[in-house]
């Protein structure tokens, strides 16, 4: 049957969806713009006997989810930028080790304690792995409270299925805008299987203990592991890269940008096309693995990109390297808790179409 | 159809309800909606704003940059409000409260007492739902016949007795317009 549309906020739409992809420990630590989502798993984790810890700190926080993922159990964490960016050292660990987590950056304006209003400043650290070493992490980027649930739901299955944390990069306005949305099937958490490279449950599962550690001494053995991480990201590049093209067909100018961006992009490229000027708009939706081939398959036909963000320019060094130097790049972005309009946008696609 | 208004007015008018209700009551009309808002950290007296969408196709920006209505709660609110309307548009003012029109002579301005009407209730916190009755009778884009039921769940149980007066308020202001 199908679910009811209900009204909701980004921020609580994570939440249910997390709740409802069997999600059993949630870890967090309040900070605007993402409180809402602390609190609706407050709620809602505790009211099916599942863990909720509200931590002394971000790092704890990530920590916890280290030990719950190590047990196989699903395990979440959210926060926004300064907070994401105490996780770091716990994901690198997270990656080290192979563990599965979901982590959530609901991301505001930087740098340093910057302000609480949506930036998108935090690109560089979601897909350059953020922490130290050798790593990627998954990073999905919705555009609205629907797919800000679909992909959280979704993240989870990911994260195990690829042995690693996948990052949620929403940011304070996806978080606190309220749309409709339908929500994904419940999981029981006590249906989903046990893992054979958890720790615990040895005996039962009748196999060795298992030892669920990022160390390890011996220079040849941890390049070994380490090419054989990259292996599977070789496969995650295969087999994840998403993106949405909306009339880039007969476009000169294709706008590039993700999450609010691509929202306020998309108003732009209709005001464009009333007025009969061919815009397109190229969406990434995993920010890793980007979508470096569909970007330079529109390149060689001869489009321009203008890239637009929420940033000083940071997705743009992608288009760039996805381009390859065959078209030419331009940047329009708004920082510091600001957020381009349609008509800047636009105004800035007309001033390019006459050069 | 797409509607776009930006709702203004001042921490404790109820802008904020006024929009989550404007489009929980547009979604079950079978639209697409977006509701963003933007208030202070003050419990009362701060700025409160809202950027409301309703729409019958995919809504793209959610963000209210150049608004087909504007509802302007209070005085200090008419600079932003005026600014706000598209070439044209319509503009509510709350006229208990907004004593100078906004300079906007292309746009269609009503004039709505939402306070006065209020009190005449009963209870002037509903000012907020007299303007949303106006609003949806000048701009078609929301019927409001779902509130009978919406209401039941949107309010915590305590004020569930304030469900009728908020009713009589929505019709008041449709009146005041019509």
């Amino acid at each position: 049957m199908a679910e009811e549309i209900r009204l909701m906020k980004g921020n609580e739409a994570i939440g249910e969806a997390a709740v409802r992809a069997g999600c059993r420990a949630y870890f967090g630590y309040p900070i605007t713009p993402q409180n809402e989502l602390t609190a609706y798993m407050a709620r809602h984790m505790l009211a099916r006997g599942r863990t909720f810890i509200q931590a002394e700190s971000e790092v704890a926080a990530i920590n916890m989810v280290y030990g719950a993922a190590s047990t196989g159990a699903r395990a979440m964490t959210s926060s926004s930028s300064p907070g994401v960016s105490l996780k770091q050292e716990g994901i690198s660990y997270l990656c080290g080790a192979d563990l599965p987590a979901v982590v959530i950056n609901v991301a505001r304006a930087g740098p340093g304690l910057g302000g609480i209003s949506p930036a998108q400043g935090d690109y560089f650290q979601a897909t350059r792995g953020g922490g130290h070493g050798d790593y990627y992490t998954i990073v999905l980027a919705p555009k609205g409270v629907q797919e800000a649930a679909d992909l959280t739901y979704e993240a989870f299955g990911l994260a195990e299925k690829w042995r690693m944390p996948v990052l949620i990069l929403a940011d304070g306005l996806i978080g606190q805008m309220m749309e409709g949305v339908v929500l994904p099937e419940p999981i029981d958490p006590v249906n989903l299987q046990r893992k054979s490279w958890a720790v615990g449950h040895s005996v039962e599962m009748a196999r060795p203990y298992n030892h669920i550690s990022s160390i390890n001494l011996i220079p040849d053995e941890l390049e070994a592991m380490n090419r054989k991480r990259f292996e599977r990201y070789a496969q995650i590049k295969k087999e994840l890269i998403r993106y949405e093209e909306i009339e880039v067909e007969d476009a000169d100018i294709v706008f590039v940008a993700y999450g609010t961006s691509a929202r306020v992009s998309h108003g732009a490229l209709q005001i464009a096309r009333a007025k009969g000027m061919k815009v397109g708009l190229f969406r990434p939706i995993t920010l890793w693995p980007f979508p470096y081939e569909q970007l330079y398959r529109l390149a060689e036909r001869g489009k321009r990109f203008l890239c637009v963000e929420m940033s000083m320019g940071q997705m743009i060094e992608d288009v760039r390297l996805a381009v390859s130097g065959k078209a030419p790049v331009y940047f329009y972005g708004r920082c510091g808790g600001n957020i381009p309009s349609q008509e800047e946008v636009f105004a800035e696609a007309l001033r390019l179409s006459g050069k | 159809m797409t509607e776009k208004t930006f709702m203004t007015g001042f921490g404790g008018q109820g802008i904020i309800s006024m929009g989550q209700l404007w489009v929980y009551c547009a979604m079950k009309e079978g639209l697409k909606v977006t509701f963003f808002p933007f208030y202070g950290a003050e419990k009362r007296g701060g700025i409160a704003r809202a950027s409301v969408i309703v729409s019958d196709s995919e809504i793209t920006s959610p963000i209210v940059t150049v608004a087909d209505s504007v509802v302007i709660m209070n005085q200090d609110s008419v600079e932003i409000g005026e600014k706000v309307c598209k070439e044209g548009g319509i503009i509510c003012v709350n006229s208990s409260l907004v004593k100078k029109d906004p300079a906007r002579p292309d746009a269609r301005i009503y004039h709505i007492p939402c306070n006065e009407i209020a009190l005449k209730l009963g209870n002037v916190r509903v000012a907020n739902m007299i303007m949303m009755g106006a609003l949806s009778k000048v701009t078609g884009a929301v019927k409001l016949q779902d509130l009978d039921t919406i209401l039941p769940s949107y309010f915590s149980s305590n004020k569930r007795s304030l469900i009728e007066i908020n009713i009589a308020a929505v019709e008041e202001g449709k009146k005041v317009v019509a």
